[in-house]
């Protein structure tokens, strides 16, 4: 058996080093056997890319057991290949790399259990600012509230009044077909009624507020969570939650039941444009809905959508104080805050059916 | 007031980041009046230090006392109480981004005094002048350059004219001729309000203009491995890294040159 002679001319940098690298692999695969003799003499050029080559071709022949050199290799290249030169010392390994499954196990308790205790935390810190600011309504700064609730609400009027026309007219249309069959078609006006003032107002327009509001609440207070603005407020002695988290709470709980009511209100017109189609009389509709609805399933839903407006905000600002850093987390944040506002939602909405059932309401 | 008196106490101080140790019993003293560095390499917990003597952080073990209060054990009205005698510069300025520079220096005052709006704004203005920023009042933070937001930053900290300042990483990222100016409005506040101040920082220029005093954080040992006067420290320190620290040199360049 005979030395294996690899020469390499020209340049090798980033550029050419791709096609030299699997060219080379391909050329002394399954000889690892032989020893190897690379030929640099006429290497005009050679980068962190190509020492980088030299580096895999040593480390291939000397892990089969075979020798390896280098002839000819220009001085600075023979420079940059010792400062890249893995160090004989063993590389360290990474802190907590592993832990036995009762370890984990701890861990994973003692995490939930902290951010259990975070939560109840900040669910009572909030109570308490709450209140304070009721009891106290001087220290509310309303400039930040009525900012706010311009955003979340005013802001959100366009996409509430689409989606509730379009919910309005969609819901409208897909019972109408069935109901014609039994000559029901006017039990449409009873229908939209009663699902969108009871569950679907209060509903759609909290995951919109979610959408829109949450997530943007997330985002400011876990970027001022990044660049330290949240701590700039602790070491002023400012509260976090009575600076940031109490006006958007009002903010979302003052324009929530106005956007449930707007969304109700487009719905219903939605409707109203299906039911003229069927050869109704507007007239008819209209006293078809008063007469289907009544006060307490329109102020059971405004309640709802109050108790909902609490929950976006709350998530919202929670998830924007929980971030920890980098940008990424200010995304991570946004995110989670949609996702578990929508759940918390989903789940309430459905405790208060049960609880609007039993009530009889 | 007496000279040579101690404002901030640490005693026996432990912190922990995620199960890690951090540093462990250690102790020191802040004089009135003095500029005070805490130096140390590159993830030796500095900031951590910093945060611990702000309230931000819980201590794992030990105590900060800032005068005669414990902000380690305070909470409520009383850690608020205590956070009236500190201003808090963050390394990146960390003002807010919704207000004027002229609103963020004057958002303590409407917070903590019962002054009348005008008065408020002429004393955020003089604040602002106090750092160079004068004419800058309805700048916003985004409009500024890196090293105006620090001292804006610096005169909203002053905003409430506290007795210390803790100042993290003041001159990291800014040009020698900003740095410099940041230094020499930092001497100027001591010289004429007798600002003590707490400094976080590893530039060696400024160390040399500002510090009378620095003391050096190790992350091998956990702890202080070196306290007093820079210009002592570099020339005369039994330990090697520390004078290393001081002349920039390298493990290397240490054996080389003899």
């Amino acid at each position: 058996m005979g030395n294996q002679v690899l020469s390499l001319s020209g340049r090798l940098d980033s550029d050419t080093t791709g096609g030299i690298w699997r060219e080379a692999m391909r050329l002394t695969a399954g000889r690892h056997s032989e020893p190897l003799v690379v030929d640099a003499t006429d290497l005009e050029f050679c980068d962190g890319a190509g020492a980088s080559l030299l580096l895999a071709l040593r480390q291939q022949q000397e892990s089969a057991g075979e020798s390896f050199a280098l002839r000819g290799l220009h001085e600075e290249t023979r420079q940059l290949l010792e400062l890249i030169e893995p160090s004989e010392a063993e590389a360290e390994e990474p802190s907590a790399a592993r832990e036995s499954f009762v370890t984990g196990l701890g861990r994973a308790t003692l995490e939930f259990l902290t951010e259990m205790r975070a939560l109840v935390a900040f669910v009572g810190e909030m109570a308490v600012q709450l209140w304070n600011a009721v009891r106290r309504p001087r220290e509310l700064r309303f400039k930040d509230v009525v900012l706010i609730a311009e955003r979340a609400g005013i802001g959100a009027v366009p996409i509430i009044v689409l989606v509730g026309f379009l919910l309005g007219l969609i819901l409208a249309f897909q019972s109408a077909i069935p109901m014609q069959r039994f000559g029901a078609q006017i039990f449409v006006a009873d229908l939209l009624g009663i699902s969108l003032l009871r569950e679907l107002g209060p509903l759609m327009a909290a995951i919109l507020l979610t959408a829109r509001s949450g997530s943007a609440f997330a985002a400011e207070i876990g970027t001022m969570k990044v660049n330290e603005e949240v701590d700039a407020l602790t070491t002023m002695g400012l509260e976090p939650v009575r600076f940031l988290v109490v006006p958007r709470i009002i903010a979302a709980v003052t324009v929530v039941p106005v956007l449930a009511m707007l969304m109700n209100l487009s719905g219903l017109i939605g409707g109203a444009v299906v039911f003229l189609s069927l050869d109704f009389p507007l007239v008819t509709y209209v006293n078809r809905v008063v007469a289907a609805v009544s006060m307490a399933d329109f102020l059971g839903g405004m309640f709802k959508a109050l108790i909902f407006g609490i929950i976006v905000a709350a998530v919202g600002c929670l998830r924007g104080l929980q971030t920890k850093t980098g940008a990424g987390a200010v995304g991570e944040s946004t995110t989670s805050s949609v996702v578990s506002g929508i759940v918390l939602i989903a789940i309430i909405d459905g405790i208060f059916g049960v609880i609007f059932y039993l009530l009889g309401i | 007031m007496e000279a040579n008196q101690a404002i901030i106490r640490v005693e026996g101080l432990e912190a922990r980041y995620g199960g890690n140790l951090v540093f462990d019993n250690v102790s020191f003293q802040v004089e009135r009046g003095e500029v005070f560095v805490i130096l140390g390499g590159s993830g030796c917990g500095k900031s951590t230090m910093l945060k611990h003597m702000i309230g931000l952080y819980t201590p794992f073990a030990g105590r900060v006392w800032i005068q005669d209060d414990d902000i380690t054990a305070s909470e409520g009205a009383e850690r608020r109480a205590i956070l009236r005698k500190i201003g808090v510069m963050y390394q990146m300025g960390a003002l807010f981004g919704s207000m004027t520079l002229l609103e963020n220096v004057r958002l303590p005052l409407e917070e903590f005094t019962d002054l009348p709006t005008e008065a408020m704004d002429l004393i955020a203005a003089s604040k602002l002048r106090l750092v160079q920023l004068e004419g800058f009042e309805q700048y916003m933070p985004a409009e500024i350059s890196g090293g105006m937001k620090k001292r804006a930053a610096i005169a909203r900290a002053m905003a409430l004219d506290p007795q210390i300042l803790f100042l993290d990483e003041p001159s990291a990222g800014l040009d020698p001729i900003t740095s410099a100016e940041l230094d020499s409005t930092i001497l100027k506040l001591r010289e004429t309000l007798g600002v003590t101040f707490v400094v976080v920082t590893h530039e060696l220029p400024s160390i040399y203009t500002i510090a009378d005093r620095v003391i050096m954080l190790d992350k091998e040992t956990k702890g202080i491995v070196a306290s007093g006067p820079p210009e002592e420290l570099r020339d005369h320190s039994e330990n090697d890294w520390v004078r290393r620290f001081f002349l920039r040199e390298t493990a290397e360049s240490e054996v080389t040159s003899p």
